[in-house]
């Protein structure tokens, strides 16, 4: 559930300017130090703390409280927008975040990412989110129906693959070896979206797979194989495509069974409402759906 | 300063009373909050299902485990730390205190990295008995002691300084060996510390997420203990969640009501 700011705002120009220096406080305010007495120099000397501590809190408010700075630099409308989205999407909604954001100047993307169904949850208590896309259209329903949400589109597919570690240690060869009890095996738990899709492939093959681990997300159970701490693992191609450096991606037959729409929508709680809405174009776009693409993800 | 002289020595000024008021509130009205947000009318159907028994179940031994083994090699640990003549001690006990400021998630990966099947020890043991740490309760135990060890360790050794040395002192002149000085003087002298310590460890271990969900995985009955299962409620039914955790908060503060009584002192 790392949140990824894709740039910046440049808070430090402000503080600059704005705030109390902190030195200059605690100098006025400890004047009695000056005075030529012993005790009294150190009883000055004790009082000054105090000053320094709230010159300090000041400035830590001030530098918190500092919005990213509206003016002169910008004269086309800025704006943040957050976006929730499944942890499959890290890499390719970082990029578009980056291609959004050079076609729109002034325009920040934020990226929260994590299970579709922990941000759900997040949403559903009123975080302050503006974009919203899950891996499956069931994690999107918790959301519209707490009316949440727009009415989603959905904006690719995904299927599953078996993951194994570089080089196979444990001579993976299909989905059968998924009831094998001598082999490490992670899949995502059953209550977030890979690990439904995991359970519908199991059921289609007549597999009863024998986990060691029922991860939190995909992610989780990525990193369970490409640190080699597993033998396989079901995650997403595209993860597979993601970790190319640490994993290998075996295909089977049954993952055309369990295809992964991911809907996507803009938030009722929204305060930049039509940037988020140019955000949800962009992903429809033909650039943002090449980038997709490119990720391993397909049509929706 | 005259004015100060005018108050008992037991009476609580405000400057006191107040910040130690918005601390206890602080504490308490997220626990209050927890509790009555709970869906009660579902109680008795979630807290009896299996999976809440496994978890719950699986939470007591394994931190009771992992408490028990700190005390083991903790306290011999604080008690080298708090000897005077120790070279070195203020880096030592900066390092004994390293788990407390890591993230827990960092020290699973930590663990994983020497323990992991290709971990520094954990490769040799695999390539030699096929047999791997992670996705074990061995696991969660190990990540259990690896973040409660510094809360018992600290406790001991802040008892055995507290402690009068020259009990030691009269034992050793008298001919005890150091091993008997520390069994039949150190041991019952810092008692109530050591007991003190223990249960901050178990405490501690009870709640253990970060490094117990990476290092140990997430499986019903082997590593699935209860802050996790609480997690994985959360994802789907938050009410549940809501009762698993007051469940888990009513088993612990319950034990540590329970052993108060036993040990009534310091603590």
């Amino acid at each position: 559930m790392n949140t990824v700011r894709s740039s910046s705002p440049g808070i430090f120009p402000h503080n600059a300017t704005n705030v109390p220096q902190p030195g200059r406080l605690r100098r006025r305010l400890s004047a009695p130090s000056r005075s030529p007495g012993a005790g009294q120099r150190r009883q000055g000397h004790r009082r000054s703390v105090v000053p320094s501590i709230a010159g300090v809190a000041i400035l830590i408010l001030a530098a918190c409280g500092a919005s990213p700075p509206e003016s002169a630099s910008s004269s086309t409308q800025s704006s943040t927008i957050t976006v929730a989205a499944a942890a499959s999407l890290t890499e390719a909604f970082t990029q578009i975040g980056k291609d959004f954001e050079a076609t729109k100047p002034g325009t920040t993307v934020i990226f929260s990412f994590g299970s579709s169904a922990t941000l759900a949850s997040q949403i559903a208590e009123g975080a302050p989110l503006d974009v919203f896309a899950a891996a499956n259209p069931a994690t999107m329903k918790t959301v519209t129906d707490v009316g949440a949400a727009d009415p989603p589109i959905n904006f690719v597919s995904n299927t599953l693959q078996i993951a194994v570690p570089k080089g196979n240690p444990g001579r993976i060869t299909g989905l059968k070896d998924f009831a094998d009890k001598s082999k490490k095996i992670a899949i995502c738990a059953p209550q977030v979206p890979c690990g439904t899709a995991a359970v519908k492939v199991f059921a289609t093959a007549k597999i009863k797979p024998a986990p060691d681990t029922l991860e939190q997300d995909v992610k989780a159970t990525l990193q369970k194989v490409a640190s080699d701490e597993v033998d396989a693992a079901l995650v997403y191609r595209t993860d597979v495509i993601a970790a190319r450096e640490a994993v290998e991606g075996l295909e089977f037959s049954e993952a055309q069974r369990a295809v992964n729409v991911y809907p996507i929508a803009v938030l009722k709680g929204s305060i930049s409402a039509a940037a988020a809405q140019q955000f949800v174009d962009y992903v429809m776009s033909a650039d943002g759906q090449a980038v997709l693409r490119k990720a391993g993800f397909g049509k929706p | 300063m005259p004015r100060s002289r005018s108050g008992t020595a037991d009476r609580v000024p405000l400057a006191l009373a107040l910040p130690a008021l918005i601390a206890l509130l602080f504490l308490l009205l997220p626990l209050a909050g927890l509790i009555i947000r709970a869906p009660w009318a579902e109680a008795a159907e979630v807290l009896n299902r299996r999976s809440a028994i496994l978890a719950l179940r699986l939470s007591l031994i394994t931190a009771s485990v992992a408490a028990l083994i700190t005390v083991v090699i903790g306290v011999p640990l604080a008690w080298l730390l708090a000897r005077p003549t120790l070279p070195g001690a203020g880096l030592l006990r900066a390092l004994v205190t390293v788990p407390l400021v890591l993230p827990p998630v960092v020290g699973g990966v930590a663990l994983f990295s020497l323990l992991g099947r290709s971990g520094l020890l954990g490769g040799p043991l695999y390539s030699l008995t096929g047999f791997s740490l992670p996705f074990t309760p061995y696991a969660v135990v190990l990540a259990q002691v690896f973040v409660a060890l510094p809360y018992l360790v600290l406790a001991v050794e802040g008892a055995l300084r507290a402690a009068d040395r020259r009990y030691e002192e009269a034992a050793a002149t008298l001919g005890a060996n150091p091993l008997t000085v520390f069994s039949r003087v150190t041991l019952p002298l810092v008692a109530p510390g050591i007991a003190a310590g223990a249960v901050l460890a178990w405490a501690r271990a009870l709640g253990e997420f970060g490094a117990t969900i990476t290092f140990a995985g997430n499986f019903p009955g082997t590593t699935r203990t209860m802050p996790l299962e609480v997690y994985l409620a959360l994802e789907t039914d938050p009410g549940a969640a809501l009762l698993l955790s007051v469940l888990l908060l009513a088993v612990s503060v319950g034990v540590l009501v329970l052993l108060r009584d036993r040990w009534s002192s310091r603590w």
